[in-house]
């Protein structure tokens, strides 16, 4: 892959935007108070579009650096483990769906949030060494399957747009 | 791009399933413990009885600064008040049930009900 100063821009571009959203779902209130960490999972926009539209190692590139910005920006070390976890797994898995060719946007999305979910369960029980928490993964599960729906058709919907424009 | 919309749908499907088995196999398990276990950093530090009404002010963190409040009352336990930035511990809903936890992520408390007391 060469590098010139259009990638260089377009995805310094689209980190910023998967970072704004990161922030926008901040500001955001919580949707269920009782379970931390049910969220939509906004910056997977644009993720899975990276994903779509270029490679997956750009995918990637793209999903770390955000985590890596925003916790500097707006969260500390605690933070940056959970979110890297989560990230982390979710990439992967959705890489790998992506490569077996056999789900669709929305299928790749609903696994990356639940992979998200679960990956950042898995850390906490072994930080807190609390086999408890694992409670907390149903609930997660099935906001996992609605966030990833949500996010898939958005996704989607970019996809589609950004189907005969050439990026680079 | 029929066949991937069945295949999303037998994974969503599937995830249900996952969700729903570790639903029944969690409520299956539910009996009322006996005993509310203070844990920080994954190590516990102290034990109450469950059916005796008491408050605790739990102080974490390298100056003391961090506090969450336990309060067991009739039965159930849960933080009255917490000085962590998300309240998560704070809203959570009372516990009874061996097994049930309360987590406080940013201070690294875990309040869990147990069978059997914690012995120094």
């Amino acid at each position: 892959m060469k590098i010139n100063i259009k990638k260089i821009t377009l995805f310094g571009l689209l980190t910023a935007v998967s970072m704004v959203l990161s922030y926008v779902e901040m500001l955001l209130p919580p949707i269920l108070a009782a379970v931390p960490g049910v969220k939509i999972g906004l910056p997977n926009i644009i993720i899975i579009f990276v994903l779509y539209k270029f490679t997956v190692k750009q995918a990637v590139i793209v999903s770390l650096l955000r985590v890596v910005m925003v916790t500097l920006l707006f969260g500390n070390a605690m933070v940056f483990i959970y979110s890297f976890a989560g990230a982390v797994l979710s990439i992967c898995v959705m890489s790998m769906l992506k490569k077996i060719n056999l789900f669709s946007v929305i299928g790749i999305s609903v696994l990356g949030a639940v992979s998200h979910n679960v990956g950042q369960t898995i850390v906490a029980i072994i930080i807190l060494q609390t086999k408890g928490i694992a409670f907390y993964m149903i609930p997660l599960l099935i906001s996992g399957i609605v966030a990833g729906i949500l996010i898939g058709i958005l996704g989607g919907l970019l996809i589609k747009r950004f189907k005969k424009i050439k990026l680079c | 791009m029929k066949r991937k919309f069945k295949n999303d749908l037998r994974l969503i499907g599937g995830i249900l399933l996952v969700a729903i088995i570790c639903f029944i196999l969690f409520f299956a398990t539910l009996e009322p413990g006996d005993f509310v276990q203070i844990s920080v950093n994954g190590k516990a530090i102290k034990s109450f009885d469950l059916n005796k009404n008491t408050e605790f002010e739990i102080v974490t963190g390298e100056n003391d600064e961090q506090i969450n409040l336990l309060v067991i009352e009739n039965g159930y336990a849960f933080i009255k008040s917490a000085n962590c930035p998300d309240k998560i511990c704070e809203h959570h809903i009372k516990i009874k049930n061996s097994g049930e936890t309360i987590v406080c992520l940013p201070h690294k408390v875990v309040i869990s009900i147990e069978s059997v007391q914690y012995e120094n």
